[in-house]
């Protein structure tokens, strides 16, 4: 029964990420429309990659007739940094994931429901994490479609202006915990930094946004490893 | 026709890798407390990293998202849940957007 409760929190924490990512793909949906791409194409899109920004990237190659392995160079780059998410979580995940789960529910993770895992105080069930995934999946899908049904139904600028709903949440998950943690703070600003930086000089010289957020991840994360490595007990 | 289920197979299937291979591969716990130290850090610095500066041009006009993002900081700072944050925010941005 451990796991039914398990699974109904997993539900109840993926509410808001479900909520999150419905105006995202929904901008998806009507990206996909702009480019002639089928609304079918584009809901499959969604659900088999559940994932932001690298679908943003991808879609316009499926139109420009781009080289496939440019395709998947695109993506590994841009989505390189759930590899470090995956890393990280297979340290976070208790003793019951056997590798068929490992390989089945990873499909799962993305920025946000890593966010809400990692964030858990105790080690992260099986039946948690598909509960956490299954609303984001259909919110994912569901947006897409309703973004290529309505588009152009809804008013221009309150479409701009959920574009603010996915950092909203960013902000909401990692804020509290710079309070408490002065490292974690320094980390966040370093990355935040360097992030700057390097997002102004991709105006002139392309990096790419996928490569910006791996070089800032190491470094920051990098640097106060090395200083300030975590006490063993505040990390179980 | 055909070679746009092509680009969403390798879209799919790299993306899918990328996040099954290190999970299914490391399942073992690690000991080094530097790469501990590491993997404790990284989610902070993926999202700070993901969220400045594009959340200054998440809306159509700076001033809406300078002011969505100030909001947001307000409230994520008071310990509010994400959703909260989140659509505090948009309406706040939606509201400048509506007089700009």
């Amino acid at each position: 029964m451990k796991s039914i409760e398990n699974l109904k929190n997993g539900l109840k924490d993926g509410i808001p990420i479900a909520l999150g990512y419905f105006p995202v793909s929904f901008t998806f949906g009507i990206m996909a429309v702009s480019l002639n791409i089928p609304t079918h194409i584009a809901v499959l899109v969604s659900l088999t990659n559940l994932t932001s920004a690298g679908q943003f990237a991808g879609l316009p190659l499926f139109v420009v007739d781009g080289a496939y392995i440019e395709m998947a160079l695109t993506q590994l780059i841009i989505n390189l940094r759930y590899a470090l998410m995956s890393l990280s979580l297979s340290q976070k995940v208790d003793k019951n994931w056997k590798t068929l789960d490992r390989m089945i529910l990873s499909f799962g993770i993305t920025d946000e429901i890593f966010a809400v895992s990692s964030n858990q105080k105790q080690k992260v069930s099986r039946a948690y994490f598909l509960g956490l995934m299954i609303l984001p999946i259909i919110g994912w899908t569901s947006g897409t479609f309703a973004g290529c049904v309505a588009s152009g139904l809804l008013p221009y600028k309150l479409q701009n202006a959920l574009g603010l709903a996915i950092y909203g949440m960013f902000l909401a998950i990692i804020i509290p915990v710079a309070k408490k943690d002065n490292n974690v703070k320094i980390v966040i600003l370093i990355a935040v930094i360097i992030s700057i930086i390097l997002n102004y000089i991709n105006q002139y010289i392309t990096i790419g946004s996928g490569f910006i957020i791996i070089i800032c991840t190491m470094i920051s994360a990098g640097i106060m490893a090395y200083l300030k490595p975590i006490k063993e007990e505040n990390h179980e | 026709m055909n070679k746009i289920y092509i680009y969403m197979i390798i879209m799919a299937l790299v993306t899918y890798l990328i996040r099954m291979l290190p999970i299914t591969i490391f399942q073992k716990e690690i000991h080094n407390i530097y790469i501990k130290s590491f993997l404790y850090y990284v989610p902070y610095a993926v999202l700070g990293a993901m969220t400045f500066p594009a959340i200054f041009n998440s809306t159509t006009h700076f001033a809406s998202s300078i002011a969505g993002c100030i909001v947001a900081l307000y409230l994520a700072y008071k310990e509010k849940g994400l959703i909260t944050v989140a659509v505090v925010a948009c309406i706040v941005a939606y509201i400048i957007e509506l007089f700009i």
